[in-house]
């Protein structure tokens, strides 16, 4: 008896809770784009604490990514639509041949302390962050420099302390000298890791990180730790973007759902991404305000090729084909995923360059009878296979649509893997013990082709952890490597790229999209292709 | 009574060692690499690694972890987070504020309200309040505390605008109200039934009927005659539930926003971050054990039959 009233009155909280909601939403629904605004006005942003001390080299996750990004402008920065790269802090970046570079930097720019920066802010910075006794998540990055292994030596101490291919012959000039001729480097100059620090680093790298001085558009003012991180515009920017707002505050929110309520009642100014709660009724609650924009990142379900359950197929590209034609992509964006996704055609987003339009062609479209009839060939119509993944990223409702696609298509049986959190996952993938496919996904490091292709699907990369091998594609990519321009290189990844799809290492799924929005205090947001706001755009209203 | 308590304060040691050491290899035990994960789907650099991993005795075997950390947390340093290179002690002296005043609040929430509820329900037996009374903290009951507290975002902030949805400042105690009443309102429904059934039965024992007999005025019959014998279940509720609070504040905290302890650890627990969560953790302990220490003292208060020799 007592259980069947507390049901009832939890199904009557429940209603109630419902219709609350329901109410709550479509309030006003102009994007504010007509209301007068205050240069001085300083606006929110959902973030989250940073992992690390703000170093730049050190700094991988998006929490400590995006206030690095605010603080530090770099030699180059990317367009946010087109994703074009552009001289930010370089005045000129010429290609003498393959693997040497003339980096000339602009005068005129200011640390936030007042010091210039120089040459040797660049230099400096790429030595102490490649230096394997500073332990910099990002150390990697510094790797196509020459002397690089002397200052990161695989094991044990580095033997020299600078780079032997870096050299400043005056003030603001930057020789650079590549171990290995790589014709996209100037891409990774946009990477955070590339940016310059002020020589006050180096007294004390470690106070640095908690009152980081950078050369951006906008200045530190105070970092409440697990609170938010304030910054303020910086009056000396030399950049083009001058900020059109007072300064950002980086509020942090442990759950998306409780700042996506702030959003919704005018207490956070900018979103980053919607609450998975509030997917439904953003573009109701927000009206104008909602914002979609692509994003650079792809989701895919990669093959572990060492598996009992794939090394049981005879034909293995075929049964790829098959599986990755069984999937009804534009139904599962469209309602398992809400409209939040964008079907992919292949393994490079739209926005980035080198992008192929259709580049799978009819292995990502949806062919039920196809997929059976490869897969049949294949000989895996008797294969039972499962999908790997992360239960507390929200992956668990697609993975199942997927493998009932799969399924139904093929009588291929398909089940979902789930593992508690990412942790737990790599381990499994990096200790090669997945059952057949997982889940794996690339955001982009900078917007170029090779970024999507190389580091994932090379035989020797650190990120093919399913043990692909495919010798036309390594072929390429090593010519691609060696092109003497960027664009022969590019083309050379987009052959590469289409021979990926004669055995398919992954199956393409759908590329991301930024499902974001704005409060009524603030207009003119808009995202980049790496889903991050244009910051120095934003305006806030007057009051 | 000073044998007593020093007997009680000496019996938290091992008690403090073998929570400390559970929690420890647990945490330990979580499947997954963390130092790998900071690296997340990159490639990650071995050298690093290594160095992270040296540096915070991620290498040595597990006891040995433990008793470097226990040494530490003897001479009061309880070492930093591999994650955030922060010192725990600073990472505490943050969060633990905002958890203690959200845990008071709450605390203060269900004696005042669980109190009155219950004493109304208590006086009134079988009549409507007491019906009241049930139906209402049977509702708290049963309504799992993240549909209280979106139920309570909705009405508080969404309709009636009172306040914000979410806690904009941690250490202003005014906004801190709205999640203590959440949190505090599954304890104030526990309280409610509890001193209810106490007063209600003690109600009818033969000193009440003494006392009223004596002709003493009601108020002091209820007032100290009654509410001093019926109090004693509670309070021990009360001692083992302000632990209680300040732990499972996670849930709240998240829903709000607020960046206490619960968060704090959170968060740590899916880092694997051992130093924060085992630092966090033995506070909680101490405190938990602190309280019920509390209790017991009390009853002697309470009942002049307990003495504490």
């Amino acid at each position: 008896m007592r259980g069947a009233t507390s049901a009832k009155w939890v199904a009557g909280a429940a209603i109630i809770a419902l219709a609350a909601t329901a109410c709550g939403g479509g309030k006003d629904s102009t994007d504010n784009s007509g209301a007068a605004a205050d240069p001085a006005g300083v606006f929110s942003y959902q973030s989250s604490e940073p992992q690390h001390p703000i170093q730049p080299a050190n700094v991988m996750e998006t929490g400590g990514g995006r206030i690095t990004d605010v603080l530090f402008s770099k030699l180059v920065d990317f367009d946010a639509k087109s994703g074009a790269i552009e001289n930010v802090v370089a005045d000129s970046i010429k290609q003498d041949d393959a693997s040497h570079y003339t980096i000339k930097v602009k005068q005129g720019w200011t640390f936030h302390n007042g010091e210039k920066v120089t040459a040797k802010s660049f230099v400096d910075a790429w030595n102490w962050g490649a230096n394997a006794k500073n332990a910099q998540q990002n150390a990697s990055w510094f790797s196509d420099i020459k002397g690089y292994d002397e200052v990161h030596p695989e094991k044990g101490d580095p033997k020299a302390d600078k780079m032997s291919g870096l050299s400043t012959p005056d003030d603001y000039t930057i020789k650079v000298e590549l171990a290995n001729p790589a014709p996209y480097w100037t891409y990774k100059l946009g990477y955070s890791a590339y940016s310059p620090l002020p020589s006050v680093f180096y007294t004390n790298p470690k106070k640095y990180g908690e009152e980081p001085i950078g050369n951006g558009p906008y200045q530190f003012v105070k970092w409440n730790h697990n609170q938010d991180f304030l910054t303020k515009a910086y009056d000396k920017y030399a950049g083009a973007d001058k900020p059109k707002n007072g300064g950002v505050d980086f509020k942090f929110y442990t759950t998306s759902e409780a700042a996506y309520k702030d959003t919704v009642s005018n207490n956070l100014d900018v979103l980053d991404q919607v609450a998975p709660s509030g997917m439904a009724t953003y573009h109701q609650d927000l009206g104008k305000r909602a914002v979609d924009a692509p994003q650079n990142s792809i989701q895919t379900i990669a093959v572990a090729t060492y598996a009992d359950a794939i090394k049981g197929v005879k034909d293995r590209g075929k049964f790829m084909q098959g599986i990755s034609m069984a999937i009804d992509r534009d139904t599962i964006t469209k309602t398992v995923l809400q409209g939040s996704r964008t079907p992919a055609t292949g393994f490079v987003p739209p926005a980035v360059k080198g992008y192929l339009a259709d580049a799978c062609g009819e292995y990502c479209k949806y062919d039920p009878a196809k997929a059976k009839q490869l897969v049949t060939e294949a000989g895996g119509a008797n294969a039972s296979i499962s999908i790997l993944y992360n239960a507390d990223g929200g992956h668990k409702e697609w993975v199942s649509a997927v493998c009932s696609n799969i399924t139904q298509a093929t009588g291929v049986k398909c089940e979902s893997d789930s593992k508690a959190d990412f942790k737990t996952v790599l381990d499994v993938r990096t200790n090669k013990k997945v059952q057949s496919f997982y889940r794996s996904g690339w955001v982009q490091d900078y917007p170029l082709n090779a970024n999507f292709l190389k580091d994932l699907y090379g035989t020797t990369a650190a990120g093919n952890e399913g043990g692909y091998s495919n010798k036309t594609f390594d072929d390429l990519t090593a010519k691609a490597d060696k092109a003497p321009t960027l664009d022969e290189s590019v083309k050379l990844y987009q052959d590469a790229e289409k021979s990926l799809y004669a055995d398919m290492p992954a199956i393409p799924l759908w590329y991301y999209k930024t499902n974001a929005g704005y409060s009524a205090n603030v207009k003119n947001v808009t995202y980049d292709t790496f889903g991050k706001p244009v910051f120095t755009a934003v305006e806030v209203l007057k009051k | 009574m000073g044998r007593y308590v020093a007997r009680r304060l000496l019996q938290m040691i091992p008690v403090f060692i073998g929570t400390t050491l559970l929690i420890f290899l647990m945490v330990y035990s979580l499947p997954g690499d963390p130092v790998r994960a900071l690296w997340g789907d990159r490639p990650a650099d071995p050298q690093a690694m290594a160095r992270l991993r040296h540096e915070y005795w991620f290498d040595r075997p597990v006891l040995a972890q433990y008793w470097h950390y226990l040494s530490n947390v003897v001479t009061g340093d309880f070492g930093s987070s591999f994650v955030t290179g922060r010192k725990v002690i600073d990472v505490m002296a943050e969060t633990f504020p905002v958890t203690i005043r959200l845990a008071l609040i709450a605390f203060a929430v269900e004696i005042v309200v669980g109190l009155s509820l219950g004493l109304l329900a208590g006086l009134n037996r079988g009549k409507l309040w007491d019906k009241l009374v049930l139906v209402i903290t049977l509702l708290l009951i049963s309504i799992p505390i993240f549909v209280l507290g979106f139920i309570f975002q909705t009405i508080f902030a969404d309709q009636l605008g009172w306040t914000t949805p979410t806690v904009q400042n941690s250490d202003d105690i005014t906004q801190l109200i709205l999640p203590g009443a959440v949190l505090g309102s599954l304890s104030f429904a526990y309280i409610a039934r509890l001193s209810r059934t106490s007063l209600a039965e003690n109600l009818r024992a033969d000193y009440i009927r003494t006392a009223i007999a004596k002709g003493l005025p009601r108020r002091r019959v209820v007032g100290i005659h009654l509410m001093r014998n019926s109090l004693i279940p509670v309070v021990t509720f009360l001692g083992t539930d302000l632990g209680a609070l300040m732990g499972g504040a996670i849930v709240t905290e998240g829903i709000f926003n607020v960046h206490g302890i619960g968060n704090t650890l959170y968060r740590s627990i899916n880092q694997s971050d051992n130093a924060t969560v085992v630092g966090i953790v033995t506070i909680l302990v101490i405190v938990y054990l602190l309280s019920s220490l509390l209790v017991d003292l009390l009853y002697a208060a309470l009942d002049p039959r307990i003495r504490y020799a």
